[in-house]
């Protein structure tokens, strides 16, 4: 590919000549991707099927009294409905993330009260899905409803409608933070002297920024196949990022032993974080318990925007102590978020906030603080980028801001104030032994070269046009970092099995949810065997064949996963050559494998994988399985970088603002498969531009939501798009697998930032509200008219 | 429950409808899983076929509607186990990643690039207006966009070879 530049030449201590790894192989999974073969939850059908849908509830919160389901049930077809009663009262976390997790258990599987509008309050099984939808409106519901809040600054004041009482929890667990405030979760982290470096700046400048809810709107639903197999176990074919969370919670919620149930996950249709969460497992799987038949769930769209999950709404206070040279000494962050109805991931999403974004400046001092509030609104869980897409955008655009009345170009002030390669990052902070320890050290970094090549290619320094009409053009930037996968906190790993034609089943938890980790899996695997990628054949991910994986999140499948791949299949090549050796009478020291060829110090031995296969296989004298095992623990999570540059024009007639070019530069240490790692970034720098300018997920005074259609919720389209241009930079990282860092989030941090930066830039105008509508940018405008004064 | 016929990837099919049912129901219901329901409302296309020359989105056509005509959905677009052209440029620019609005994307390029003089290459612009009721929420529409373009090049390739 045109589009790679790398950094430096190779990884120390060897540069062997990579054959399938850097390659843009296509995908393992393309045929079927583009031919239309059922392969996804939603084409799944078993004989005596039933299909299900979910009551939601009317009210923004109100206890469930009681629910009379006769009239439904008098109906020919439906075979079931299930209410609070029938299911068991557990409380769970639906957030997919390790055991313990850190998230109060505060919601069941269907809850006596009900704490947002949509909430599920009963569910239906009929022999047809009209059928369902038709029970539906024959359910009678008593409630008793209940005063609701929505707005978390309102509901942490005294007297706010309190949504929880504080959970029973065990030891190690994370309780609700102060019920009585409606505080969910709560992080606080501090590193240095700050009140000493705000005293050492020159200026101290404090601004604050708004942050809406967005929705993940993966093309596919969610959507979950619950059956009892021959061996009267608890099956779920799920579109899920968690299957093995998905496992230990359901068990959980519903009350079974864990070797009961079994999760397979076919191909999923987009996950984005939506799908890191156990969402309609346990209510397809009670139906199918109850009916003794497969159950079919599948959101319909509405619901979908309405009632799955969504990214927490935040609002982001920075304050900053800058010396008159343009260093930074202090940096300080508060943010609020609206966790809305339950915990969910709101104790890690509140921390990441700060502590993914803050460590990419090198200031003598930091604070942060994080709350996460209960509202009675729909769910906020995962969602790509995970508190790092909000964080940027106040940092990234409060750093523009510093530059600004330091009177310094903002690309010049940031390179004076990143961290770099050698540098450490204090605020990546984590749960050691002795409370919140900090930070990681930064052993590859190419984000200088990130930052020159972008420049570069937008024409940075190049003159700027004089904007004299009402189409102004303007041009700005931002730069972030995130993690790959969590360090000490992740599990992947995978097993490979030798078939007798010399290929391999390679079994893996890890989840493809449309990132191509299937694919990049597999060229992994192909490249530590030395064979080629046909041989490999993956499946995954099914909780019943492979090795615990902690799934598809934090960006963690290549970086973690891949280690885990590699280390198996360099088990197996051991195994294999130990074989070949004694078939060749040799040491397996002097043995090689290279495109499905055992060879030798002096080349060719004559022999192949499939030889040897067939030898361990069949053979007389070296019978024996070969199978290799990889498993992978991460001790690091190193950040890959993105510079972000955007060109735009704003009508200050209409309040339109135009993309006209993107240039997207990301440092990921080596691209397994650039096409791939290209697509990543492409599509994250999408979403960014939607959550710059035009997702916001609405709701009316009473809590209900108000553009839950592709319609009124707009994502960019084909003719939004402004021409991109995306260039991958390969510093290697160390600690990754043939030098590898990963790439699927962090493209997500840059456009909101660069994009109000580019309105600054063309208009005088300062956003600090996503998403920047056409409203909101005349509404700016008028007012930096009549105050020019307090424009900035 | 209405009785109808018509044609499908090149099958005959006899079908009983409701009358209120859409084409993308009944051809899920018989088991042609290519195309998608995502919107439900012909606001994102991953549910288009193409009926004649003409893509539609099933999601909003009645079935019945479709009576007596030769549907033509992702499922029919390889001949005989050969791909179509614009499922390889697809495959190999990576325009597909979760791959859910890939049917959508496919029927319709098919139809934007069947309507048209092969000799004359579609520009990018003519490409994105086509296809711009389909929702990507993956890829940015970089490769979608790219791969169309490429399959247009093959097709006026193989119109020349045939011609001259």
């Amino acid at each position: 590919m045109d589009n790679v530049i790398t950094a430096e030449a190779g990884l120390p201590g060897g540069n062997e000549p990579l054959s399938v790894v850097g390659t843009s192989a296509g995908r393992v999974d393309g045929r079927g991707l583009v031919t239309g073969a059922p392969v996804y939850t939603v084409d799944y059908e078993m004989p005596n099927m039933l299909h299900a849908r979910i009551l939601r509830s009317p009210h923004a919160h109100a206890r469930v009294l009681k629910v009379d389901a006769s009239k439904a049930l008098a109906l020919k077809g439906v075979q079931k409905v299930l209410w609070w009663k029938d299911v068991p009262q557990i409380p769970h976390s639906t957030s997919g993330v390790p055991h313990p997790e850190p998230a109060p258990y505060d919601t069941c599987a269907l809850n006596s009260t009900v704490r947002y509008k949509g909430e599920p309050v009963a569910l239906v099984a009929a022999e047809n899905e009209p059928l369902a939808e038709k029970a539906l409106k024959l359910i009678e519901v008593e409630y008793e409803i209940l005063p609701a809040v929505f707005d978390p600054a309102e509901a942490i004041k005294p007297g706010a409608p309190q949504l929880h009482h504080q959970v029973k929890m065990e030891p190690g667990f994370k309780m609700i933070y102060d019920p009585e405030h409606n505080i969910a979760a709560h992080g606080e982290y501090e590193f240095g002297d700050v009140e000493a470096a705000f005293g050492e700046a020159d200026f101290v400048i404090e601004r604050h920024y708004e942050t809406p809810t967005m929705c993940h709107c993966a093309l596919e639903p969610h959507a979950s196949l619950a059956f009892l197999d021959a061996y009267d176990r608890l099956n779920v074919v799920t579109s899920t990022q968690v299957p093995f969370h998905v496992r230990r919670q359901l068990a959980r919620a519903l009350d079974l032993p864990l070797r009961r149930i079994r999760i397979a996950k076919p191909r999923v249709g987009g996950g984005f974080g939506g799908k890191q969460e156990m969402v309609l497992e346990p209510l397809a799987a009670a139906l199918a318990l109850a009916t003794r038949r497969p159950v079919r769930l599948v959101l319909p769209r509405n619901e979908e925007f309405a009632a799955s999950r969504v990214r927490h709404a935040s609002s982001i206070t920075l304050r900053a102590g800058i010396t008159r040279e343009g260093q930074i000494t202090a940096l300080e962050m508060k943010a609020l978020t609206n966790t809305g109805a339950y915990a969910s991931h709101s104790d890690t999403v509140a921390h990441a906030i700060g502590h993914k974004t803050l460590g990419l400046y090198k200031a003598r001092a930091y604070r942060y603080l994080g709350q996460a509030v209960y509202t009675n609104r729909p769910v906020a869980g995962a969602f790509r980028g995970y508190g790092a897409t909000q964080g940027y955008f106040a940092l990234e655009s409060f750093i523009d801001e510093l530059a600004f009345e330091l009177k310094m170009d903002p690309l010049a002030f940031r390179r004076l104030n990143h961290t770099g390669k050698g540098g450490y990052d204090p605020m990546d902070y984590h749960e050691g032994l002795n409370g919140l320890e900090p930070g990681r050290s930064i052993t590859s970094s190419a984000l200088p070269e990130c930052l020159d090549v972008g420049a570069k290619l937008i024409g940075w320094d190049e003159p700027r046009p004089a904007n004299e009409g009402p189409i102004k053009r303007g041009f700005g930037m931002a730069i972030c970092m995130q993690g790959s996968g969590v360090a000490n906190r992740e599990l992947g790993g995978a097993t490979l099995k030798l078939n007798d034609d010399g290929s391999f089943n390679l079994l893996t938890g890890a989840t493809d949810i449309g990132q191509g980790s299937d694919t990049v899996l597999s060229q992994i695997a192909a490249e530590a065997l030395g064979v080629s990628i046909e041989n490999i054949l993956l499946a995954s991910a099914d909780t019943d064949l492979a090795v615990m994986d902690y799934g598809a999140y934090a960006s963690s499948t290549t970086y973690i996963t891949g280690m885990g791949v590699k280390k198996a299949a360099e088990d197996a090549r051991r195994q294999i050559l130990e074989v070949a050796a004694e078939m060749c009478e040799t040491d397996p020291a002097n043995l090689t494998i290279k495109n499905n060829e055992i060879c030798g110090p002096y080349g060719k031995t004559g022999l192949t994988v499939s030889d040897v296969a067939y030898e361990t296989l069949y053979g007389t004298k070296n019978r024996t399985q070969i199978i290799g095992k990889g498993d992978a623990i991460s001790t690091e999570s190193p950040p890959p970088f993105f510079a972000q540059f955007v060109e735009l024009e704003v009508d200050t007639e209409t309040g339109l603002v135009t993309l006209l070019r993107s240039v997207n530069v990301l440092d990921l240490g080596k691209a397994v498969n650039p096409a791939l790692a290209s697509g990543q970034v492409e599509g994250a720098v999408t979403m960014g531009f939607g959550y710059a300018l035009t997702e916001e997920l609405r709701f009316d005074d009473s809590g209900t939501v108000r553009n839950a259609g592709f319609v009124d919720y707009k994502v960019f389209s084909p003719l939004d798009m402004p021409q991109m241009q995306t260039v991958l930079i390969e510093d290697p990282e160390p600690t990754g697998p043939y030098g590898l860092k990963s790439a699927g989030e962090v493209g997500i941090n840059g456009p909101a930032p660069a994009i109000a930066n580019a309105i600054f830039n063309a208009t005088g105008l300062r956003l600090r509200n996503l998403p920047m509508t056409p409203v909101r940018v005349l509404e700016g405008l008028e007012t930096i008219a009549n105050q020019p004064d307090l424009s900035r | 429950m209405i009785e109808m016929k018509l044609e499908v990837n090149g099958r005959e099919e006899q079908w009983q409808v409701e009358p209120g049912e859409t084409l993308l129901e009944a051809l899920r219901r018989h088991h042609y899983k290519g195309p998608k329901l995502v919107c439900g409302t012909g606001d994102c296309c991953a549910c288009t076929v193409v009926i004649g020359n003409k893509s539609v989105c099933a999601c909003c056509l009645p079935a019945l509607k479709a009576d007596g005509q030769e549907v033509t959905t992702v499922e029919g677009l390889a001949e005989e186990g050969d791909l179509h052209p614009l499922q390889t440029a697809f495959i190999e620019s990576a325009a597909s990643q979760c791959g859910f609005c890939t049917p959508g994307f496919l029927m319709r390029s098919y139809s934007f690039l069947k309507n048209r003089n092969p000799a004359i290459l579609p520009t990018e612009g003519e490409v994105r207006k086509a296809l711009a009721g389909n929702i990507c929420r993956c890829t940015g529409y970089v490769k979608p966009v790219e791969a169309v373009l490429k399959t247009a090049l093959v097709l006026k390739e193989k119109a020349s070879r045939e011609n001259g």
